[in-house]
C-alpha cells in the first residue's frame, strides 16, 4: 500500500548567534499509511507539535521533504496550498482557542466549503450532517464558542476538520485538554469516524496508555529526533531506547 | 452562595455603565448634531460686524456678549462648533482608519513592509507631538485643512502600534491556524479573523483620542496655525480674546468653555466605551 504521507528528513533548525543551530526537528522520517492510525509520543519540546505544523505548512521547513500521496508539498506557497487542505486537516489542543470567538461554530465549520464556492445551503447541510454525526445537535451550528463546552467545542472542531473529507487528519493533542470522561467520549468518535471514512490519523499525544489503545503504531520522539518506533505494545511494554524506558517508567 | 451575589453585582454594574454610556453617547450626539446644523441654529449672523455693538457684555440678546467687532459671540462659538467638532471626528477617523490598516498588514505580513513602517512611525513617534504638528503646520501654511494633516500625521502611528501588536498576537492563535486551513487567502483572512478581533481596543483609542485631538487643534487655531480670521473656530477666538481677558472675560471664556464641555464630553464618553469593552465587566 502506498503511504498518504511521507516525510523523509524533515527537519525545522533555529539558527542562534554564536551557538550551533538548534533543531526543533531533527531528520525525521516516517510514511502514513491508508486508514492507519499513527502515534507520535513525547516530552513537552520534543518536537511533536513542530512536525504537526510543518506538516499543515504553518511554518516552513528547513530541510527534507514532505509528500502527499505522492505530491511534494513543501515548497508549495499561498494559493498552491488550498488544495492540500482538501486532503490534510488538523485537530488542534484547545478546542475553544480554534475558534474565532466572534464568529459561530457554523461559520467556522463551513468556512472551507466557503472558499470553494460551494453554496450556502448546501454547505449548511453537510455541516449539520457531520455535526449530527459528532454528536452534536445540528442547533449547535449557530452557537458562539464561548457558549458550548470543551468537549462539544472540540466536537464541533473535528467536524470541521472533516467538511473538505480529508484522507489525513491530524490530532495535535486533541484530547489533552478535555477531563478523562469527555477524552473517552472523544476518542470513541475518533475511532468510529476513521472506521467509516478511511481516515488515516497523525496522533499526536503525551498520553502513553491512549496511543496503546488507539494506534497501530508508534513512534517516540526525544530532543526532535525519532528515537524507537515499532508496534504501541513493544515500545510501551518492551522498550529498547533508553528514552523510551524513562517516559514509559515515567507513567506507570 | 458566593457566585450569583458576584454576579449580581457584576450586572448592575453592567447596567450602570450601559446608562452611563448612553448619556454620554446622547451628549456627543447632540454636539455632532450641533456642529452639522450650525448655520441653521445661529440666532445671528457670526460674520455680521456692527461696531456699534462692539464689546457689548452678556445680555438677552446676545447672552454671550458680542466681540470687538460687535459679532454675537453665541452665534460664533455654535458656528465653531462646525469646525472643531467636524474637524476633529473626520481626523480621528481618517487616522484610526488609516493607522489600523497599516499596523494590521504590518502585524500579519511582517517582514521588510513591516520594519520599513514601524521605523517611519518611530520617526513620527520620537518627536514631541504638538511641537512636531506644529512644524509641519507651519511648513504647510495655516489653514484647518493643513492642521488636521498636520495632527494626523503625528497621530497614525498610535493606531498602527495597537493593530499591530494585537495583529501580532492573533498570528499565532489556532484559530487562525484552522481558518489558513480551511483555504483562507490573507485578505479573507484579516477581513473576516483579524479585523474583527481587533476592532475593540481600536474603538476605545479613537473615542479616547478625540477629545485629545480637538485640544490639539484648538491649539494649532490658537497659535494661527489652524482656521485662519474670519473664521470662527474656538481655538482662533480664544487666541482673538486673548489681550482682552481682564477687561472682556466673555470673549474667551465662552469659546474656552465650549471646549471644554466638548473635549469633557468625548474623554467621559471614551472611558465609558473602555469600560463598557472591558470584559472584566461583562455580566453575561
Amino acid at each position: 500500500m502506498d503511504p498518504v504521507l511521507k516525510v523523509t528528513d524533515l527537519s525545522k533548525s533555529f539558527s542562534r548567534a554564536g551557538k550551533k543551530d538548534f533543531f526543533a526537528v531533527d531528520h525525521v522520517s516516517f510514511a502514513l499509511m491508508s486508514g492507519e492510525i499513527l502515534g507520535i509520543v513525547g516530552e513537552s519540546g520534543s518536537g511533536k507539535s513542530t512536525i504537526a505544523k510543518l506538516i499543515t505548512r504553518l511554518i516552513d521547513a528547513t530541510g527534507g521533504k514532505i509528500e502527499i500521496e505522492g505530491q511534494d508539498i513543501t515548497g508549495l506557497k499561498g494559493r498552491e496550498m488550498i488544495p492540500v487542505y482538501g486532503k490534510v486537516q488538523m485537530v488542534f489542543q484547545t478546542p475553544k482557542g480554534s475558534f474565532d470567538p466572534r464568529r459561530t461554530l457554523g461559520d467556522g465549520i463551513c468556512e472551507s466549503l466557503r472558499n470553494q464556492g460551494v453554496p450556502k445551503a448546501e454547505r449548511e447541510a453537510k455541516a449539520r450532517a457531520l455535526l449530527e454525526q459528532c454528536g452534536l445537535p445540528g442547533e449547535f451550528l449557530e452557537r458562539y464558542p464561548h457558549q458550548v463546552s470543551g468537549g462539544q467545542c472540540q466536537r464541533a472542531a473535528i467536524a470541521r476538520a472533516l467538511m473538505c473529507d480529508p484522507k489525513i487528519l491530524i490530532l495535535d493533542e486533541a484530547t489533552s485538554s478535555l477531563d478523562v470522561t469527555v477524552q473517552k467520549q472523544i476518542m470513541e468518535l475518533l475511532q468510529e469516524l476513521q472506521q467509516k471514512k478511511e481516515l488515516a490519523y497523525l496522533f499526536i499525544c503525551h498520553n502513553l496508555a491512549l496511543v496503546q489503545q488507539f494506534c497501530d503504531r508508534v513512534i517516540v520522539l526525544w530532543d526532535g529526533k525519532i528515537v524507537e518506533q515499532g508496534l504501541p505494545d513493544d515500545v510501551i511494554l518492551r522498550p529498547k531506547s533508553e528514552y523510551a524506558k524513562r517516559l514509559v517508567e515515567a507513567v506507570f | 452562595m458566593n457566585r450569583p451575589v458576584t454576579v449580581r453585582v457584576q450586572k448592575v454594574k453592567k447596567n450602570r455603565i450601559r446608562t452611563r454610556l448612553f448619556f454620554f453617547l446622547f451628549l456627543a450626539v447632540i454636539l455632532v448634531l450641533v456642529s452639522f446644523f450650525a448655520d441653521q441654529i445661529v440666532p445671528y449672523d457670526p460674520y455680521a460686524q456692527d461696531l456699534g455693538l462692539s464689546r457689548q457684555p452678556p445680555s438677552p440678546a446676545h447672552f454671550m456678549g458680542t466681540d470687538q467687532y460687535g459679532r454675537d459671540v453665541f452665534s460664533r462659538v455654535v458656528v465653531g462648533a462646525k469646525a472643531s467638532v467636524f474637524s476633529t471626528l473626520v481626523l480621528v477617523c481618517v487616522t484610526s482608519v488609516f493607522g489600523t490598516v497599516t499596523g494590521t498588514l504590518c502585524g500579519y505580513f511582517g517582514r521588510e513592509i513591516d520594519s520599513v513602517v514601524m521605523r517611519i512611525s518611530d520617526v513620527c513617534l520620537a518627536f514631541p507631538g504638538l511641537v512636531f504638528a506644529l512644524a509641519i503646520a507651519a511648513l504647510l501654511g495655516g489653514g484647518m485643512s493643513n492642521a488636521v494633516i498636520a495632527l494626523a500625521v503625528i497621530s497614525w502611528p498610535k493606531y498602527a502600534r495597537v493593530a499591530r501588536g494585537q495583529t501580532l498576537a492573533l498570528k499565532n492563535s489556532d484559530f487562525v491556524a484552522a481558518a489558513k486551513l480551511a483555504g483562507d487567502n490573507s485578505a479573507q483572512m484579516i477581513l473576516r479573523h483579524i479585523l474583527p478581533n481587533i476592532l475593540g481596543p481600536i474603538l476605545v483609542t479613537a473615542m479616547l483620542d478625540i477629545g485629545t485631538m480637538m485640544m490639539e487643534l484648538a491649539g494649532l487655531s490658537f497659535l494661527g496655525l489652524g482656521a485662519q480670521p474670519p473664521v470662527a473656530e474656538w481655538g482662533n477666538m480664544m487666541s482673538g480674546g486673548r489681550s482682552m481677558l481682564q477687561t472682556y472675560p466673555w470673549l474667551v471664556l465662552s469659546p474656552g468653555v465650549a471646549i471644554f464641555l466638548t473635549v469633557v464630553t468625548f474623554n467621559l464618553l471614551g472611558d465609558t466605551v473602555r469600560d463598557y469593552m472591558d470584559p472584566k465587566n461583562s455580566g453575561s
